[in-house]
């Protein structure tokens, strides 16, 4: 029996278009590093350290299902019973679940994003789940707060983030279901559709824009798998199932025979009874019991068909991010090696940086803070680094400055370059007296003698 | 209602730790007696597979694949936290990986089995070699995958993968969303894709590893022995002197439990005190002879001392078994701070973080916890069902272990799951009632049944203790309680009470005509969830707080009422704020009819609701809903001189009470003991 009754699904994704061009083919999205381990490790280690060792981890792409699962066995050959399944890509989230739903047999699933980077334990979610015996349960996080006030961003790409960043999600006033959840398109101060249904039950919904889908569900299987058959045109969890699940909550078309006790609160009785009205023993009493107390069910004409979307929101201590976009990317690089660094799982020096002993450094060069320098690597003479993250094996002159920015690995950066706010990527070669301020550089880029760059993104064509 | 917790071994054989073992390597001692291997051999293959791997000669029984080595201190570890639960699942992994590291070779050399040079090792060479081969994104594993060793099933040769891949993916094109193909990955208990050779080697050290495992225990047994058998010797001999009617066996077998664990020290003194209460030395002997079956029963019977949470010393001991993180309220009330203090908003979070680390917790029962936890079960009847419908669930889940009874095991199972909910929140009468019914029934399968005929009998006396003590029982009891309803009357009730609520409702859909007065206090305000259930049927209802009761009683002319029990000296068990009630209505000669089910009576005898109560939490009554601007009491706890008070329920003593409305009639509370001594058994035992 799966622990607890509850399988994991984790979604790694393929190679994301809006991480261009971070991401290749030799480097899909899920094995982008952070702070020098890929982003997978994060969710794995995550759902590791909660016991949870059987894992379905789907992916986007044939090679990239080999690479992801090339490093998987590798790094977790006797810890995780991870198995890899490779999807079409542009299948989308649910598509992504279609294909791996005939193998889910336990009660509920747990689906995590692969980008996720976060402390907040998945067993929160779960029990969350199973104590409302929910049909979803969405972990919602305090949306973070400095990373999008960049300037440098186009309008297109604000745009893209903007789902992320805003969900418009209506919430009970206990704070644990989900009334309303939309992806933030739309202004607050605009108009919000509400169900009126819903309204009328709840009494008064809290509309909030501070808070993140995580992208961690719950799901209860039989439900899930239901809709994922009925509805073969929804294409993303967030946008097509989650939204369905909550529209249909007090006219329930999936509520299967398991899920009767889900006169959840947002019957008709004013909101604050919520719990109490819950803890009533019919509540509880399953079907076989329920029959003989049929009178006292009459208030509830249509108990049988709700069912109950609920929410976990993670504690504001607890560090939660997605990697779903370059500045995402370097926000949170920036925070595993700085504020969140018990997520990192090296341990700081007294400086608070990390030096892998392996590295030299030229004299007169200075590591700041916050950074990280993975083994092999080599600066020269009186270089300067900042709140940046160094992969292994990079080789680095003199008189050169790294200020926030993130160099993978294999790279060679010669004397003289400033690099601020960048992101390069492996194999690149940055010659003399480079300049670079916000810019991406592709895998194996050559950025030639002098160049500057402000706010590009090179790519080998 | 004691606080007891079973002890670990059963609920997690991971934990037990008997005399100089490591943390995974305990489990050899129990495997031991399914690998019958002589010591002489597995030294010998110790011997043996120090120099190289042996070949397959000692061959285990496939299911023994038992752990195997002592890990150094640094690298138990490092690869297990200390809590045991998680730490390596299934010991055999934990050697795997050890034996792997060797061939992978990057790793140091005390990590290596029972100190096993690296270079000795003879595939650990050719994997130098291969592990150079890339060191990022292609792990030495795949590497090495080529070699034809993988332990994994993943890729056996990355040709072979993309071929099986394409055909799958040629297979999908024509579907919009094709069955993907699962592939293993990384494994960790799986051992068919372990190469014929390795397996060798697994086995070898394996061997090796019981063997030391053997002499090991060997020489704790040893030491032990003597130790054990004086205790056994002292025990009876204080059982004798006693003359107690303590079964000679249950204190040495205290005796012994108290000298292999360290842990369970504090259980037996209680024990051994209930036995000369029970039996005293001026007993005659023949008595005792007769005495002995019902005493054996009675002695089951009889609560276990109640945990006194004014004790310092018990209550550490009780923290450090918790399951549940328990933190040292604040400012507790003098007068109740023997009572489990309020402490549940902040072990919800830490409970629910640890949703997948509780290892041998049955879902449901975990489920069921956390409900009790968060206050969405409650009432007695409902925690009541929910409790033993989780306990269903898991009895429907059980399969016995090997070499063990299953009315043993389940038993301790059941114990465990009792001692979590008590961790959640301390049992209920009724609660109470209802495991000693199961823990009956367990106790009293016959052997011959089969394991599945057991469990089924289990589930069916589940069911019909569900259906003919509570559901049969409230239709009982509403006909009972609908006579005693006329025209004209005006009904008060306090609270809400799942039968009262069910009697009204019946009263009123067989066409009685009268007025409902619904009673509520802070901070629950349950009354309102009856008065919202009530108007919605059309009842005509009045609505007041329990401060107006003595004005609204002029108008009443019944008091119908719940129970949470009803103790032998016919003092009533309720929600607080009951016995307030049924004082007023005695002053104003209103008639005051308590409602409950019989298999919520209890033989105890209280004469306040001090000695056993239960805390509530105390800042809900610091709060006003609806009212922020009442915050005097905001950061009550920092102020030393301060204490709240929110107790759950109180005894109304039985000069309140006119009649007892229970399954078997209505009765006066003087009758209670009756009822309690004469269906007791039926109550108990069906």
């Amino acid at each position: 029996m799966a622990r607890m009754d509850f399988e994991v699904v984790v979604l790694a994704g393929g190679t994301s278009r809006k991480l261009n061009p971070l991401v290749s083919q030799e480097v899909p999205k899920a094995l982008l590093p952070v702070a020098n381990r890929p982003v997978l490790s994060y969710v794995l280690e995550l759902l590791e350290a909660s016991n949870l060792k059987d894992l379905i981890v789907v992916v986007e792409g044939e090679d990239a299902a080999l690479r992801i699962g090339g490093w998987i066995s590798g790094a977790y050959v006797d810890r995780l019973h991870v198995e890899v399944a490779a999807v079409p890509e542009g299948v989308g989230t649910a598509g992504a679940l279609r294909a791996v739903a005939s193998y889910l047999t336990a009660n509920d699933v747990l689906i995590v994003s692969g980008d996720l980077v976060t402390d907040v334990p998945p067993g929160a979610v779960a029990a969350t789940h199973r104590r409302h015996s929910a049909v979803v349960t969405a972990l919602l996080c305090p949306a973070p707060v400095s990373g999008p006030s960049d300037t440098g961003t186009s309008g297109g790409k604000e745009k893209a983030k903007k789902p992320v960043r805003c969900n418009i999600v209506g919430l009970d006033p206990t704070r644990q279901y989900l009334l309303h959840m939309a992806t933030g398109w739309v202004e607050v101060e605009k108009d919000i559709r509400v169900q009126k249904s819903i309204l009328r039950a709840v009494g008064q919904i809290e509309i909030r824009v501070d808070l993140m889908d995580a992208h961690m569900y719950a799901f209860k299987r039989s439900v899930l798998q239901d809709i994922l058959d009925q509805k073969d045109k929804f294409h993303s969890i967030r946008q097509d199932i989650l939204p369905y699940l909550i529209r249909t909550q007090l006219n329930s078309e999936v509520s299967d025979n398991g899920v009767i006790k889900s006169e959840s609160g947002m019957d008709n009785i004013s909101s604050q009874n919520d719990l109490r009205w819950l803890s009533q023993h019919r509540e509880i009493a399953p079907s076989a019991f329920q029959e003989p107390h049929a009178f006292g069910l009459k208030s509830l004409p249509d108990a049988r068909r709700t069912h109950k979307c609920c929410v976990y929101i993670a504690n504001e201590s607890k560090y939660c991010a997605r990697l779903n976009s370059i500045q995402a990317y370097s926000d949170i690089n920036r925070d595993v090696v700085g504020e969140a660094s018990h997520l990192s799982g090296y341990s700081f020096s007294a400086q608070n940086n990390i030096i892998h002993p392996s590295a030299e450094l030229g004299s007169k060069t200075t590591v700041g803070p916050q950074c990280m320098l993975a083994e092999g690597s080599k600066l020269g003479d009186k270089c300067s680094v900042k709140r940046s993250v160094i992969g292994r094996h990079c080789r680095i002159g003199s008189n050169v400055k790294i200020v926030n920015s993130i160099v993978m690995n294999h790279v060679t950066i010669e004397d003289g370059c400033s690099i601020q706010g960048s992101v390069v990527c492996s194999n690149v070669q940055l010659q003399e007296r480079v300049v670079l301020k916000d810019c991406q550089v592709g895998a194996g880029y050559v950025v030639t003698t002098g160049g500057e760059h402000k706010s590009e993104s090179l790519a080998r064509k | 209602m004691d606080m007891r917790r079973p002890p670990r071994t059963v609920s997690d054989p991971k934990v037990r730790q008997v005399g100089f073992v490591t943390p995974s390597a305990a489990p050899p001692t129990r495997s031991l007696s399914d690998a019958p291997t002589t010591v002489a051999a597995a030294v010998a293959a110790s011997a043996a597979s120090a120099s190289s791997p042996p070949s397959g000669e000692i061959s285990l029984p496939g299911s023994s694949l038992s752990p195997v080595m002592i890990p150094p201190p640094r690298h138990a570890s490092s690869d297990g936290r200390p809590s045991a639960p998680v730490a390596v699942p299934n010991p055999a992994s934990s050697l795997r990986r050890d034996s792997l590291r060797i061939r992978v070779g990057s790793y140091n050399a005390s990590e290596v089995v029972l100190g096993t040079p690296p270079s000795a090792s003879p595939s650990s060479r050719t994997d130098n070699a291969a592990s150079e081969f890339s060191d990022e994104t292609m792990s030495p594993w795949h590497g090495r995958s080529g070699t034809a060793k993988a332990a994994s099933s993943f890729p056996g040769s990355s040709s072979e993968m993309i071929v099986m891949k394409t055909g799958v993916g040629g297979g999908g094109g024509a579907g919009s969303t094709p069955k993907s193909p699962l592939t293993t990955a990384s494994v960790v208990k799986t051992l068919p894709g372990i190469s014929e050779k390795e397996r060798e080697v697994l086995m070898g050290t394996q061997n090796d590893g019981a063997g030391a495992s053997k002499t090991l225990k060997e020489k704790t047994t040893k030491a032990e022995r003597r130790a054990l058998q004086e205790a056994q010797r002292a025990a009876k001999a204080a059982a004798k002197e006693a003359g107690a009617g303590v079964k000679p066996s249950t204190a040495s077998g205290s005796a012994v439990v108290a000298n292999t664990k360290q842990g369970k020290v504090v259980k037996p003194p209680p024990q051994k005190k209930d036995g000369p209460q029970i039996a005293p030395p001026s007993g005659s002997s023949e008595k005792k002879v007769v005495d002995r079956p019902p005493e054996k029963d009675r002695k089951k019977d009889v609560p276990a001392p109640r945990m006194q949470f004014d004790d310092k010393h018990r209550v550490e001991k009780a923290k450090r078994r918790a399951v549940v993180n328990q933190f040292e309220a604040k400012n507790r009330v003098e007068l109740f701070r023997h009572l489990p203090q309020y402490i549940h908003g902040t072990q919800l979070p830490d409970l629910e973080g640890k949703f997948f680390q509780l290892d041998p917790m049955h879902p449901s029962v975990y489920k069921v916890g956390l409900q009790y936890l968060s206050g969405q079960i409650s009432g007695s009847n409902a925690r009541c069902i929910a409790m033993l419908l989780a306990f269903r669930e898991a009895i429907r889940d059980y399969s016995t272990p090997p070499e063990k009874a299953l009315v043993r095991d389940l038993t301790a199972k059941i114990s465990s799951y009792v001692s979590f909910l008590i961790e959640c929140r301390p049992l209920s009468i009724s609660m109470g009632n209802t495991i000693k019914f199961l823990k009956n029934r367990i106790a009293k399968l016959p052997d011959t049944m089969s394991e599945s005929e057991a469990k089924s009998s289990l589930q069916s006396d589940i069911d019909r203790f569900i259906n003919e003590k509570i559901v049969i029982a409230d239709k009982v009891i509403i006909r009972h309680a609908v006579t005693k309803i006329r025209d004209g009357d005006v009904l008060l009730t306090y609270g809400l009470s799942s039968v009262v609520e069910m009697i009204l409702v019946y009263a009123h859909e067989v066409g009685k005509q009268f007025r409902v007065v619904i009673v509520d206090s802070r901070p629950k305000l349950e009354g309102q969830v009856l008065l919202h259930r009530l108007v919605a049927k059309g009842l005509n209802c009045t609505y007041t707080h329990i401060n107006a009761i003595s004005y609204i009683m002029h108008e009443v002319t019944r008091v119908f009422l719940g129970a949470a029990s009803v103790l032998s000296n016919g003092t009533v068990y309720s929600r607080v704020g009951t016995a307030c009630v049924a004082m007023v209505a005695n002053a104003f000669r209103v008639p005051v009819l308590i409602c409950c089910e019989a298999y919520k009576f209890h033989e105890r005898v209280q004469l306040d609701s001090i000695c056993s109560n239960e805390l509530g939490d105390p800042d809900v009554i610091s709060r006003v809903s609806g009212r922020q601007d009442l915050n005097h009491l905001d950061n009550w706890a920092d102020n030393e001189n301060l204490q709240l008070l929110n107790l759950s329920y109180d005894a109304t003593p039985s000069d309140y009470v006119s009649m007892i409305i229970t399954d078997y009639g209505m009765l006066p509370p003087s009758s209670v003991p009756v009822i309690v001594r004469e269906y007791r058994r039926e109550n108990l035992w069906i």
